[in-house]
């Protein structure tokens, strides 16, 4: 309740998300060095690094779960991130989904949708309050979208992998975040589920800002329009995946691993 | 009006376990308290005054073990020091009763207690204020369990304080508290504690008619707790209860303050324990320190493994269960008891991970495959061929 106020992001500017600075060491190894990254309103922007590159820490200080020693983030222009905790960072508009889906098991597809919904989510309201019929709708809608629907009433937990994984981006959808942070979506799905992901992805840029970690290049060439690559705590290269695939730095201490 | 209808309706919608569970209540309760004052003694069916008050003791355990199961059971909280609430709102009783004895104690001084004139204490202690006026103590039996719980909740669950550490230190809360009640300048009896009740509001204890009533109020609150404790878990707060359970981090970037919730749980849950220990400490007659001892706190958790877990009435019937094998065991061999008590533990773990209320479960469930697939299994042909 008390965050109604916040809502709302400003975005004149046409930024959604402002990092500056960043950095975070554990036991003084460095996970982000002075990180600095902006990512504009409605874009779909992949991070791509090598493990151990920064891509889940930043996530964790964007979501409030992880302190930062240095550096600033905003969402929009006037909302510091720094000083919220998950619960509030949620509310506002910023949605996660972890790299080993995770869902609520002993709930039922439908239960974990109704959850994730972006209503008051207090001890007291929770006790009390009914769905209508419009988030019954919404709830529909989302199970079609993430080809759930014959599934709704049978407990999570015995979901395949990668329905899992399309239950959590649907506990995102559900909740209408401003700001999405997918961690490895595609992991452990077929390549048919994979194309589909992909479509889902970028249907969503445009009204909401994703930003996807992957490790699947085919996956990222797909969907990216811009690719961010961090490299030892610290953005390396950023630009469409053909700029960043011929930059010789990207090239000698990522792309060139593989290659 | 509409809130009641909700209600209403919440209450048909699961009826089936509580409709059940309240009706087997009701009148176990009635045919052991009619059977107790009309049938004459000599009557086989005869239940005696011993078996109704050994009845209203195990209800007693029943409420402590439903209060661990909402905390255990539906919200992962695994307190090892719930006997410290019990024991606390037993002890607020046992003041309030202390006080009813007046002037017929043994050294007749209708100001202190018997122990504080022992003591040599020529005043009352501010704390035991106000413990003579039955409301007032009725209000410290849910306030001060209640408060502790509140305090004790909030330190360790918004430190995040989480699995084994916290079970380790809700057996430290009720250890130190016994350790503090042992001591006679505590003002609460010390190594004795409280004992030597006359009568409750007015009403003779050792009277039957006063220990059947004993017996059917402690039914009713069962009752009334289980109710209450089954329709918040079939609200949506009894659904966030179980995500947090099964994965804290992701309800909190839901948007869920997890640490509120667990608070507000572990408050609740402790009250419950407390109005157990208050109905527990008139059917017995004493309250003393060895009612804090961890060991208890224990016993409760394997009354709930027992019975199965986030079923409430399994735990009900767990407590029931254990503690009559208790009171049979140990009058045949006293000692062995806590071995069978650990052994019990054991094997439920290993063979029954969901007590006996996973048995029946799994039970129905097999009958429901077996009648050509109603529910669950009908749904898993479906899901099949989806996928």
């Amino acid at each position: 309740m008390k965050l109604s106020k916040l809502a709302t992001p400003n975005v004149s500017h046409n930024v959604i998300l402002y990092i500056e600075a960043l950095s975070v060491s554990f036991d003084g190894f460095k996970a982000l060095n002075n990180l600095s990254l902006y990512v504009n309103d409605g874009e779909l922007r992949c991070l791509i690094g090598a493990n151990g590159a920064g891509k889940t820490t930043l996530m964790d200080v964007i979501t409030g779960k992880t302190q930062c020693d240095m550096g600033q983030v905003y969402f929009g222009q006037s909302v510091d991130l720094l000083k919220h905790d998950e619960a509030a960072i949620a509310r506002l508009g910023i949605g996660r989904k972890f790299q080993k889906p995770t869902v609520f098991e002993a709930l039922s597809v439908f239960e974990n949708l109704e959850l994730s919904l972006s209503t008051g989510k207090g001890v007291w309201f929770t006790l009390m309050s009914k769905l209508n019929s419009e988030q019954r709708d919404r709830i529909d809608a989302v199970l079609t979208t993430i080809g759930l629907k014959e599934l709704r009433n049978r407990p999570a937990g015995v979901l395949s992998h990668g329905q899992k994984q399309w239950l959590e981006i649907g506990m995102l959808l559900v909740s209408d975040p401003r700001l999405m942070l997918i961690d490895e979506p595609v992991a452990g799905m077929t390549a048919q589920e994979t194309e589909k992901t992909a479509e889902l992805l970028t249907s969503l840029a445009g009204e909401r800002t994703v930003i996807v970690v992957e490790h699947d290049m085919a996956f990222v060439r797909s969907i990216a329009r811009t690719v961010t690559v961090l490299h030892q705590g610290s953005v390396l290269a950023e630009g469409t995946m053909d700029q960043v695939q011929s930059n010789p730095a990207v090239i000698e201490v990522y792309l060139g691993e593989e290659a | 009006m509409s809130q009641f209808s909700k209600i209403w309706g919440e209450l048909r919608q699961g009826g089936n376990t509580i409709t059940l569970f309240v009706i087997i209540l009701f009148f176990s309760t009635l045919l052991a308290s009619l059977s107790n004052m009309f049938l004459p003694e000599t009557s086989v069916l005869h239940v005696s005054t011993y078996t109704i008050t050994l009845l209203g003791k195990y209800l007693c355990y029943a409420m402590l073990a439903l209060a661990v199961d909402v905390i255990w059971g539906y919200c992962g909280i695994l307190s090892l020091g719930h006997g410290a609430f019990f024991a606390l709102g037993g002890y607020a009783m046992g003041m309030y009763l202390m006080r009813q004895i007046g002037d017929r104690g043994v050294y007749g001084n209708s100001d202190l207690p018997d122990f504080m004139v022992f003591l040599n204490w020529d005043t009352l202690p501010w704390y035991w204020y106000g413990m003579d006026q039955f409301w007032f103590a009725m209000l410290m039996v849910a306030l001060v369990p209640g408060l502790l719980a509140l305090v004790f909740g909030w330190l360790a669950f918004r430190s995040r304080v989480t699995g084994v550490y916290l079970s380790i230190i809700t057996q430290a809360l009720t250890y130190a508290l016994m350790l503090a009640f042992f001591r006679n300048e505590m003002g609460f009896g010390g190594n004795n504690g409280l004992t030597d009740f006359k009568e409750i509001a007015g009403f003779d204890l050792s009277a039957d008619n006063t220990r059947v009533s004993l017996f059917v109020i402690t039914a009713i609150v069962l009752a009334v707790v289980f109710v209450s404790s089954q329709l918040i878990m079939r609200s949506r707060l009894g659904r966030v209860l179980v995500s947090i359970r099964d994965s804290e981090a992701r309800a909190r970037f839901l948007g869920y303050r997890t640490d509120h919730f667990k608070v507000w749980l572990f408050v609740y849950s402790a009250v419950i324990a407390a109005l157990a220990g208050a109905l527990y400490v008139p059917q017995v007659g004493i309250i003393n320190p060895g009612e804090f001892s961890p060991v208890n706190s224990i016993e409760i958790v394997v009354w709930v493994a027992v019975g199965g877990r986030g079923t409430l009435y399994g735990a009900v019937v767990g407590a029931i269960l254990v503690s009559y094998a208790k009171t049979r065991f140990t009058s045949l061999v006293p000692e062995s008891w806590i071995f069978m008590l650990g052994a019990l533990f054991v094997f439920v773990t290993i063979f029954l991970p969901k007590g006996l209320a996973g048995l029946l479960k799994k039970r129905r469930q097999r009958d429901n495959a077996d009648s050509g697939g109603g529910g669950i299994a009908g749904l898993g042909v479906s899901g099949e061929a989806k996928s």
